[in-house]
């Protein structure tokens, strides 16, 4: 008899979990049922952890963008819908993620990743279903190296930020001798090992390369190495979460010397916690100042209006990259006689979209996704505020 | 190679000891509640985290009411500490009583489960008050005594660099130290202090002595927590930043060092916290030095663990303990 | 009329009618219906209804099988999320096959392991390596990757150097007990992530953190497996034949062995069980499983990163161990299914349920509270309520219980069923 109960209760049990999931199921489900003049685009960005602020902003700069173009759309006879798939910051669930995005019909297009680390296993599904993926954020040259036909983004690749970054580093700021850290995640690596190739062919001396753990707030020892190195600019490969810290232990220990980092730094965040000491701190960065252009401007206004939030860096690159697809699929359904066309034929136009002009970038892919137009944006921190003074920019 | 060594010498034996300091204060949580119980409680290091978020959360406060300026620095963060280390002496206390007290005679794997599920359950608490109110986990708490000293070793002798500190540095060795001498007194020198070694010499003989043995548990966890939590106010103090998740590798770091000092023993903890915040702050620094760039500041916490192994190989009732044979 | 109900439900044909109808209308349900969670999951609950029924055990089993190999796949085509329920499956399948392997180290052994992801990360990784270019960098023979057809050897390849690097973790480790032994495997498994993490310098073993890319897929009689649904099938071969390893190897003489060396040590040398033999197979049985699922895992995912194998896996897994309940198979198979499936399937859907709510604006969840963010809390809970209020966790351990005089009277063979009929009645 014991048994039975226990039974029963498994039973209810595991009824109840599927009831809760399928409240959800069910919303999606009415919404599909509507026919075949549904178009879904889908986001996935982290929505949680470590990332979750920015990817809540791309989300959002997609969302709006979206709704902007509903009523287009309605003329020309469909719906669009915006779904939104939080990876976590995990290869794992972005994976899982993508197949619910790849089996479902009406997702012509995926607006995501963030994380470079995600990016890359989550297209080897989308490339199988044929899912157009756009990426507002992912510089790892891997993600578009592949020459996977589904995989774009609009943003520069890490081979481009971290010249730029030397080559104001050197040409600019005049270093010679660079302590190189970087924090041990395929984005620090990355963008870190990019940097150290062209300072040292633009003839400067690395006299350190040192790998941190992300999550600590002792940082002090590689800083001593620092110290007993004496170089004339720190470059740190990483987010801004340690590059705050790394900032601060390192002026408060005495080192004045300019700090260079990657776009992992260009969050509100960085100023936060590092406080005065982010002063003489540059960040190159693959998102430019919002605020640098008419359309920008006016973009940002209408965030705040809408969502009651600032609109941060990525932003305007979640609404440049729903702008994009939107305006592929729209070709896409002009060459198709105003008939939905394929998975297939979206992705290709979305490939071959050329001089796009969004609220802030100028996209152009080239032959494996690369936006050709991306530019490298570079910021000076001369103060303790958010963002930082726009120095410079440098097109591809 | 060695000359650079020696030059960053004084700097690392500083920082060193910041560290240090924090591990052994940690540590000494671990070794009482081991010597105890012999539980190992994983929650130790989230406790600690939490006294780092309480005691951020009342330095914000507090420097959010225009009076307390006026009051010295030194008297704010002695009420942050001591309001902070009874509330987090009263959540060890809490953990005890929910979750290791009704499992004391349970086999020995199933508290230490718990006590990850505890460490879970507080990570996630934490983070989503610290998320709720601020809208991010890593939070910045207000800099305080951020005076820069620095000594002359280059005056002693021209091999060494001059080594700089912030004055926090001072207050949190200070602190510890005073920390732990209060402790080793209250062990050996007060009646409640006879009781815990008499509890975890043998339980039930204490108990025929007419000790209180649930309330001199009690007691240990309360004391165990307040010191975990003081050290996470001085962490706080130290570092500025601190985020939900500093519990569980910090926790760990000074659990080795309890264990590298000899679990169970008061004294012990305090060497090896010191010793290994020493340790790693030396690799951290030197590491890649030593090894011509093959291995670099990367591999510091596989050197702590290391430690650890081999202590528990060939050492493994530590530096300061005594060998126990085993009771069947 | 309670009563007649249970009277009811104890005969065995009125089980089994109600276990088809049961079994009919969830896969009518999941293969008419456009995307349901709920009939999938029910159709997957069907399996735990199946052990509790009073059947012969080969009945079951042929049962159980059928519907694995044939009705699961089957109902789940109809609807556009055929291949996300088959990729949840697979992954479903790779965690009990290594909850399997935990289970054996912890549940039978008693030694706490908590830092078992890392024998996954080892199979992973060894596929990986040499199913792409990055073995050319330090082998000096041979051209990389190699093919597809690779794969079925690298499934016993991985298992073997996770048995390896088992053993070579015990031996150290076996020297201390206990709550010790916890840490110290905790810290093993830090070590070897830092070292994939680090191996990119001064050779480029593993590709360090930026992991490795595009592994080639497997291969069988020349047709590429990259879809789910085949890896569903895979993974499902090697499942089974992990269940029936594990629960021969629980019957066996050292299955024995374990048990006695977890009650106590002491008097199991005293028995003449050898401690380091036992203890050093516990680990090298367990891992190997998980080096086996390693294999599949990074063949399907195509592309590993050290951030696939942290101290959270090691931990989840353990939670799939006592959530099922420590050293029982079908406990800890139910256990990993629980955690695999609110993971990546329960915590995702609610969450982007709540999130469209707070899109329509009908409430307002601020987003610190997420589902999707509250994975450790859930844990965190999950482990402390079971080891308080349920110890033995879902499905307790059973331990088979002889009756010395039958034993004599009849021949084990006919044992065997006693001692099933015994098992259901109680």
């Amino acid at each position: 008899m014991r048994l039975k109960k226990s039974v029963v209760l498994l039973l209810s049990s595991v009824l109840s979990i599927g009831m809760l999931a399928a409240c959800s199921s069910k919303s999606k489900g009415n919404e599909s049922a509507s026919g075949s003049n549904v178009i879904k685009i889908a986001t996935q960005t982290p929505l949680s952890g470590g990332s979750a602020i920015i990817g809540e902003s791309i989300r959002l700069g997609a969302q709006m963008k979206l709704e902007e173009q509903a009523e287009k759309f309605k003329e020309l006879g469909y719906t669009l819908q915006l779904e939104s798939y939080d990876d976590q910051s995990d290869p794992k669930k972005g994976v899982s993620n993508a197949n619910i995005i790849g089996a479902d019909k009406s997702i012509y297009a995926v607006v995501g990743h963030y994380n470079s680390g995600v990016a890359i296993p989550s297209s080897e599904v989308y490339e199988k279903y044929n899912v157009a993926m756009v990426s507002p954020g992912t510089t790892a040259v891997t993600v578009t190296d592949r020459k996977l036909k589904t995989v774009n983004r609009i943003v520069g690749r890490d081979d481009a930020q971290g010249p730029a970054g030397a080559k104001y580093a050197i040409e600019t700021l005049g270093a010679k001798k660079i302590f190189i850290i970087q924090d041990k995640t395929a984005y620090g690596s990355g963008i870190a090992d990019a940097f150290k190739a062209a300072a040292e062919e633009a003839g400067a001396e690395i006299v350190g390369y040192e790998g941190i753990t992300v999550g600590e707030k002792d940082f002090n020892g590689v800083i001593n190495q620092v110290l007993t190195k004496k170089p004339d600019l720190i470059y740190f490969g990483g987010i801004y979460s340690e590059a705050g810290i790394i900032i601060k232990q390192a002026r408060d220990k005495g080192i004045d010397v300019p700090i260079m980092g990657g776009d992992g730094m260009d969050a509100s965040g960085l100023v936060d916690i590092a406080g005065d000491a982010v002063k003489n701190t540059y960040i190159t960065s693959v998102a430019g100042d919002s605020t640098a252009t008419e359309s920008g401007r006016k973009f940002v206004a209408d965030y705040k209006a809408k969502f009651n939030k600032d609109a941060e860096a990525f932003s305007v690159y979640g609404y440049d990259t729903m702008g994009v697809i939107l305006h592929a699929i729209e070709n896409a359904i002009n060459d198709n006689n105003g008939k939905i066309p394929s998975k297939e034929k979206v992705a290709e136009a979305v490939r071959s979209v050329k001089e796009y002009e969004g609220a802030l970038t100028n996209v152009t892919f080239d032959e494996i996704g690369d936006n050709t137009n991306a530019k490298i944006y570079l910021y000076k921190f001369s103060e303790a505020s958010y963002p930082g003074v726009l120095e410079g920019e440098v097109g591809k | 190679m060695l000359l650079e060594m020696l030059q960053s010498l004084p700097q690392v034996l500083i920082d060193g000891l910041a560290l240090g300091a924090v591990y052994a204060v940690v540590a000494l949580g671990y070794t009482m509640v081991y010597g105890i119980l012999q539980l190992i409680n994983f929650a130790h290091g989230e406790i600690f985290m939490t006294g780092a978020f309480i005691g951020t959360a009342f330095f914000i406060l507090l420097m959010g009411m225009g009076w307390v300026s006026s009051v010295p620095q030194i008297v704010v963060l002695i009420v942050v500490l001591v309001v902070t280390a009874c509330l987090t002496g009263l959540l060890g206390m809490g953990i005890e009583r929910v979750a290791y007290r009704p499992l004391r005679n349970a086999p020995r794997l199933i508290p230490l489960i718990t006590a990850i599920g505890i460490s879970f359950i507080l990570q996630d608490v934490i983070r989503f008050i610290a998320e709720l109110s601020s809208g991010n986990y890593i939070v910045t708490g207000p800099s305080l005594f951020t005076n820069q000293l620095t000594i002359n070793f280059s005056s002693i002798s021209s091999i060494f660099n001059d080594a700089s500190f912030k004055t926090s540095f001072l207050i949190v060795l200070v602190t510890a130290v005073i920390l732990m001498i209060s402790l080793d007194y209250f062990i050996n020198r007060t009646k409640w202090g006879t009781a815990m070694r008499a509890v975890a010499l043998d339980r039930e003989t204490a108990s025929l002595m007419s000790i209180n043995v649930n309330k001199t548990i009690s007691i240990t966890f309360f004391i165990g927590s307040a010191l975990g939590g003081a050290t996470g106010v001085l962490f706080a103090v130290q570092y500025g930043t601190i985020d939900p998740f500093i519990g569980f590798i910090l926790g760990m770091k000074a659990f080795i060092a309890a264990v590298l000092g000899g679990i169970g023993n008061i004294r012990g903890a305090m060497l090896g916290g010191i010793l290994l915040g020493l340790l790693e702050m030396f690799a951290s620094a030197n590491l890649s030095l030593l090894t011509g760039g093959v291995f670099g500041a990367e591999y510091k916490d596989v050197f702590a663990f290391s430690i650890l192994i081999l202590v528990l190989i060939f050492k493994p009732e530590g530096l300061l303990g005594k060998p126990t044979a085993e009771k069947v | 009329m309670k009563e007649s109900l249970a009277k009811f439900l104890q005969y065995k044909w009125s089980q089994v009618i109600l276990f088809t109808v049961f079994v009919a209308v969830s896969s009518a349900a999941l293969f008419f219906s456009q995307k349901s969670v709920t009939a999938f999951l029910l159709l997957l609950s069907s399996l735990l209804v199946l052990h509790y029924m009073k059947l012969k055990n080969v009945t079951k089993w042929i049962i159980a099988l059928g519907l694995l190999f044939i009705l699961i796949p089957l109902a789940s085509s109809g609807g556009p999320a055929f291949q996300s329920y088959m990729d949840v499956a697979t992954m479903v399948g790779i965690y009990v096959s290594m909850a399997l392997g935990l289970n054996i180290v912890v549940g039978m052994a008693g030694l706490l392991d908590l830092g078992f992801v890392a024998f996954f990360a080892v199979g992973a990784y060894s596929y990986s390596i040499f199913a792409t270019p990055q073995a050319a960098n330090f082998m000096p023979f041979g051209t990389y990757p190699l093919g597809g057809e690779s794969f079925w050897i690298f499934l016993i390849i991985g298992g073997v150097v996770a048995a390896i690097a088992g053993v070579l973790i015990g031996i150290p480790v076996l020297r201390v007990k206990g709550d010790y032994l916890a840490i110290v495997t905790l810290g093993f498994g830090e070590i070897i992530r830092i070292l994939f993490n680090n191996a990119d310098k001064p050779v480029n073993i593993t590709g360090g953190a930026m992991g490795i890319a595009s592994v080639t897929p497997p291969e069988i009689f020349g047709i590429p497996l990259i879809f789910p649904n085949q890896f569903y099938f895979v993974t499902l071969v090697i499942l089974i034949f992990t269940i029936f390893t594990v629960l021969r190897l629980e019957r066996s003489k050292l299955g024995r062995s374990w048990k006695a060396v977890r009650e106590n040590e002491i008097a199991a040398q005293a028995m003449g069980i050898p401690l380091v033999k036992t203890k050093l197979l516990a680990f090298a049985l367990g891992a190997s499983f998980s080096g086996m699922m390693g294999v599949v895992f990074a063949a399907k995912q195509a592309f590993i990163d050290p951030t696939s194998f942290t101290l959270l896996e090691s931990f989840t897994i353990l939670v799939m161990v006592v959530l099922g309940g420590m050293g029982s198979v079908p406990g800890v198979i139910l256990g990993a299914a629980v955690i695999t499936i609110l993971n990546l399937q329960v915590l995702t859907e609610l969450a982007t349920w709540v999130n469209q709510l707070s899109f329509s604006g009908i409430i307002s969840i601020p987003e610190a509270l997420s589902p999707a963010k509250m994975q450790k809390f859930i844990f965190g809970a999950l482990l402390v309520a079971f080891a308080l209020y349920r110890p033995k966790g879902l499905i307790p351990a059973k331990n088979k219980i002889f009756d010395e005089k039958r034993l004599k009277e009849t021949q084990a063979h006919s044992d065997m069923n006693a001692t099933d009929q015994k098992k259901m009645q109680s």
